[in-house]
């Protein structure tokens, strides 16, 4: 189930804008490719990320992964229960496994995302690749 | 056939299976024109003529040299016992422990071996271990530069000439400003490494003992870089750490060293074995294989290697290291050294060296011309010395009476024409000793 | 099994030290000691022994079985090489002893065995020089990207992405990077080769050389390979040969006959050194003649009156990447390797190794999907997609292996095909050997499909079973300490 009130990047994040700040995750789909997180690197508050840049990385014991910022803006929380369960990301991955909160600088960006709809479209497409 | 088993008549059924006329056949994918003909290397020889051809070049090396060689690398007596256990196959024909169901022995001796170098250094974490110590000292750097976030290092003069010519060569095109400091006196001179610390600076590299041999006690040092937020890395020779205050307790953040003395033979530069360990907060920007311990389904204790996502078979580019085959069968051998010399007898082994350095010094003071270089320092086991005339034509003469006198400087240091850098170990009787005093003074007044 | 420090007993001593008569005077100022002793093991020898001894049989090696690993040449260790590297006239020999004048006199017998593999080695692949410097196959590829790098550097070009294909093993990348280089993956075509129209689209002047091994990781030979040579060194571009694959091409083909102008070998691997349980391994590095000059210094030459010396007079060399003159032990070890198979038995090695690898496929090509239906070389790369449909995937295969006293073949290498199973019987391995492991691979096959509860579990025969990885990344515990005010190895 994708959840209907997000909006969703190509590189699999999704991100819920309240106001002028975002919360930032990765997908289902992406924890559940991940395998066990066991490990986030949480990006830097204040850090000014442009859309598209590397926030920050996600290891499981098979992979790292980049997470990226799906819009502009400036990094002013990061989700600091995941140093300790860093496998919140892989149980509530649009809930308690949320990661960043980013106050966009371009809200305009928004509308270049994808909503649940072209987001499981795009799923199933990349699956036949 | 050496170590092939399959007779004719098996390569047969076997080509019969695979639908193949021949074994050329198979090879049918490679054009004819880019294959080879026959090699210019000689025919295959028994196990026999291996053996014998092998001995003869052994013999065309000076065996028996009484050897007061140095610099990094020490002849330390290596138990029987420690060769038995390592020429175990399930030790040396094992791959690396990727499927540690059946990797266990590997497993729990690297774990085991990560907790000897972290009780040694008085560190919190260990790697399964690194190429050799320049390369550790190489790899410390990066590690530095990666938890700072900062392009500027310092190198101080009295770290092993070798390795400031191997990481000079591994980051001179890496946009990494290397600074190295000038000694006073055979120590790292304060003010000058003080001058060179700034915001941008993100480690000192110091060793100790030092290359001349001398001791030091670099807190101050940790201090001075840790007030502008770098690091300290520390390379260290393991067995002064008998004796000596280990590199954790002077404010050590990174600690690093060449293992060749916890039992590797010296074996003409190799294999040796390079130890990194850290602080605990920095573990996940170590480099190298790490052993952790867990428990199965059953609730039953063991090892696997982890925190994997650091290495090149998962993060690639990204990796903290390109390293994959590392020294495990080294790691182990120092292991098993330590494990048999035991609390007191690395102690014991520290102090035997000390004391029979202190004794040649002794005799060589004796000998007329020859005075201490940096004698105002402390040293364990290895010294320079002032010689009347250069010190290599003097190494010449005592190969001819079958002694290694020690290593001249001026082969790094061209202005120590003079000096000779003298390393003494357990294995150095008095009779060695005194025999390389006399012959230094026939050789000096004759 | 409990921890070795747990094992002790304050107060027992292992072995007693030499030199114990020592004369002279300790002096060194209390504030430069330790105060207090490290906590290292107190046993006695033969606990010790025990201990170890217990140790060895938890573990498996190429002396207890079979090691189907693909890219890793798993082939017998020869025993006559373990005893040459005994000999005292090497073992004892100081790294330091040629660095001086007349030095060098002292170690002629060593100074010959670097020489004769440097020959030997050159005339394998077909290159002009070769360093011994590089301490493994990594390492090895790093100073390959140095040498790239240093050559670049000479000709004024300017050049910013090293190529390898998307099939490349994990250090390929990694070592480039090291170096400086941004990477580029080409993508394969379908038939498991390289695809020649990626390739041309991303050949451009920036490109400073491509990173490969062949036959490539899926075991297959690409025809093509001069064709890429030829597009590579259009742009002044190297090409650099990962030797992990040379096991197929041993004294059949040579890399620089093929349009390589640099090589590394992994010692460990094609010349049976051992593994070690992850080294020392070895991983020399060989050049054409136009890079010569860029090798790590020192050289070993040879004077007229046929005396060998060290030469460090090469202002264009890319400096050290090793103390010393490489891994000599190890170095040794691979000699005698090459003087026993001579040139006929390098030949049979080869030939061998496409024989077991092409029987094995032919074999289980039936019960598991072949991503390439096609002979392969030393190597075969099956997908376990099939029975993963099922439930069963290629990592619960490989611990059933376990449970059937075989070692895991390499699982999700290389990255391209899903499921993927390599497989590399190496020349050394029986028809025997190869039938008890396709037996044993049907047998789990036919289970995947009629019950694939008995192959989802394993291994159970062994002392622990899967063991919890996750656990052990987010609370890592990497270390026994002492219980020492508070401290708990955590």
């Amino acid at each position: 189930m994708i959840p209907e009130d997000l909006s969703y990047s190509d590189q699999n994040e999704w991100i819920r804008a309240e106001g002028n700040v975002g919360t930032v995750g990765i997908t289902d789909h992406a924890q559940d490719a991940l395998g066990d997180v066991t490990f986030v690197e949480l990006p830097v508050t204040g850090a000014e990320l442009a859309k598209g840049q590397e926030a920050c990385a996600i290891e499981s014991t098979k992979a790292a992964v980049s997470v990226y910022a799906p819009v502009s803006g400036k990094v002013v929380e990061a989700n600091a229960e995941l140093e300790d369960d860093p496998g919140l990301v892989n149980s509530s991955p649009y809930g308690d496994g949320w990661i960043y909160k980013i106050e966009l600088s371009a809200p305009a960006e928004l509308t270049s995302l994808m909503d649940a709809a072209q987001y499981g479209d795009f799923l199933a497409t990349e699956g036949e690749h | 056939m050496p170590f092939i088993a399959n007779t004719k008549a098996q390569r047969e059924q076997m080509l019969a299976a695979i639908g193949s006329e021949s074994v050329e056949e198979l090879f049918a994918d490679i054009p004819p024109d880019l294959q080879c003909g026959e090699l210019n290397v000689p025919r295959g020889l028994t196990e026999q003529e291996v053996r014998t051809r092998i001995a003869a070049l052994a013999d065309r090396n000076s065996g028996g040299l009484v050897s007061f060689l140095g610099g990094g690398f020490y002849d330390h007596f290596i138990p029987a016992a420690l060769d038995a256990i390592v020429s175990r196959s399930e030790f040396y024909t094992a791959y690396t422990p990727y499927q540690p169901e059946i990797s266990q022995g590997t497993l729990q001796a690297i774990y085991e071996y990560q907790s000897a170098i972290c009780r040694l250094t008085d560190m919190e974490v260990a790697n399964a271990s690194l190429y050799d110590g320049g390369t550790a000292v190489y790899e410390a750097i990066m590690m530095a530069l990666r938890i700072t976030g900062r392009r500027k290092v310092v190198v101080d003069e009295t770290v092993s000439p070798i390795y400031r010519k191997m990481v000079r060569s591994y980051t001179s095109n890496l946009g990494i400003a290397l600074v190295e400091t000038p000694a006073a006196e055979g120590l790292p001179d304060r003010d000058a490494v003080a001058e060179q610390i700034d915001g941008d600076t993100a480690a000192v590299i110091v060793q100790n003992p030092n290359f001349f041999g001398c001791i030091d006690d670099v807190t101050d040092l940790a201090e001075l870089v840790h007030q502008r937020g770098g690091l300290l890395v520390v390379s260290c020779y393991p067995i002064s750490l008998g004796l000596l205050k280990p590199p954790g307790q002077m404010g050590a953040d990174i600690v690093v060293g060449e293992g060749q003395s916890l039992g590797m033979p010296l074996s003409f530069g190799g294999p040796y074995l390079g130890l990194m360990a850290s602080r605990l907060k920095y573990v996940r920007k170590m480099p190298g294989r790490i052993a952790g311990r867990t428990v199965d389904a059953r609730g039953r204790k063991g090892f696997v290697l982890t925190l994997q996502a650091r290495e090149q078979h998962i993060r690639r580019e990204r990796a903290t290291s390109n390293i994959c085959t590392n020294e495990g069968l080294c790691a182990l051998r120092a292991l098993v050294y330590l494990s048999l010399l035991g609390k007191e007898g690395l102690v014991e082994l520290a102090r035997i060296c000390a004391a029979k350095a202190d004794y040649l010094r002794g005799r060589l003071l004796a000998v007329p011309g020859v005075t201490m270089r940096f004698g105002h320092r402390s040293h364990l086991n290895e010294f320079v010395v002032n010689l009347p005339m250069a010190a290599d034509k003097v190494i010449r003469g005592l190969f001819g009476r079958g002694l290694a006198a020690g290593f001249p400087l001026v082969r790094y240091f061209p202005e120590m024409n003079n000096c000779l850098l003298v390393a003494v170990t357990e294995q150095r009787t008095k009779e060695d000793m005194d025999f390389l005093a006399h012959s230094l003074e026939v050789i000096l007044c004759g | 099994m409990r921890l070795i420090f747990d094992k002790s007993v304050p107060g027992r001593r292992g072995v007693r030290n030499a030199g114990g008569d020592a004369e002279g005077k300790v002096s060194i100022p209390q504030h430069l000691l330790r105060e207090r002793p490290a906590e290292l093991p107190e046993l006695s020898e033969l606990d010790l022994v025990r201990h170890f001894t217990e140790l060895s049989r938890r573990n498996f090696g190429v002396d207890t079985g079979f090691y189907p690993l693909g890219s890793c040449t798993m082939k017998y260790n020869p025993k006559v090489a373990e005893h040459i590297a005994q000999y005292p006239g090497f073992a004892d020999l100081h790294p330091l002893i040629p660095q001086f004048p007349g030095g060098e006199m002292m170690v002629q017998g060593a100074l010959a065995v670097l020489k004769e593999m440097d020959r030997l080695l050159s005339e394998i692949c077909g290159m002009a020089a070769f360093t011994m410097q590089p301490l493994a196959g990594a390492h090895g590829e790093l100073t390959g990207a140095m040498i790239i790098a240093a050559y670049h550097r000479s000709r004024g070009n300017q050049k910013t992405t090293i190529l390898i294909p998307d099939s490349a093993h994990g250090t390929n990348p990694a070592s480039a990077a090291i170096a400086g280089y941004d990477v580029k993956a080409v993508a394969s075509d379908a038939n498991g080769a390289m695809d020649m129209a990626a390739l041309r689209a991303v050949v451009d002047d920036g490109v400073a050389g491509m990173m490969l091994t062949c036959p490539n990781t899926l075991g297959l030979f690409n025809p093509r390979i001069k064709q890429i040579a030829d597009l590579i060194h259009s742009v002044d571009g190297l090409m650099y040969y990962d030797g992990a694959n040379l096991n197929a091409l041993l004294a059949r083909c040579r890399p620089g006959d093929l349009g390589f102008d640099i090589v590394h070998l992994n010692l460990h691997k094609t010349f049976a050194t051992p593994h070690g349980g992850g080294g020392p391994g070895a991983g020399p590095v060989g050049v054409v003649e136009r890079l010569v000059d860029f090798l790590p210094a020192s050289v070993v030459r040879e004077r007229p009156d046929g005396s060998y010396y060290l030469d460090y007079d090469r202002p264009k060399s890319i400096g050290y990447v090793a103390p010393f003159y490489g891994n000599f032990a190890i170095i040794l070890r691979a000699y005698a390797y090459i003087l026993m198979l001579g040139r006929e038995g390098l030949l049979r090695a080869s030939a061998n190794a496409l024989l077991n690898a092409n029987y094995v496929l032919a074999r289980l090509k039936d019960h598991y999907d072949l991503p390439y239906n096609r002979r392969c070389m030393h190597e075969c790369v099956f997908s376990a997609s099939r029975q993963a449909a099922g439930g069963v995937r290629a990592f619960h295969i490989a611990k059933a292996l376990i449970d059937r006293g075989i070692h895991p073949m390499t699982i999700y290498f290389p990255l391209t095909v899903p499921e993927a199973m390599m497989i590399e019987p190496t020349e050394t391995e029986s028809k025997e050997t190869l039938d008890a492991f396709v037996d044993a691979m049907i047998e789990i096959a036919d289970l995947a499909r009629d019950d694939p509860e008995q192959v989802v579990g394993c291994p159970r025969t062994t002392p622990v079973g899967q063991l919890d990885e996750t656990l052990a990344a987010r609370k890592p515990d990497l270390v026994s300490l002492p219980a020492v005010e508070g401290q708990d190895g955590r």
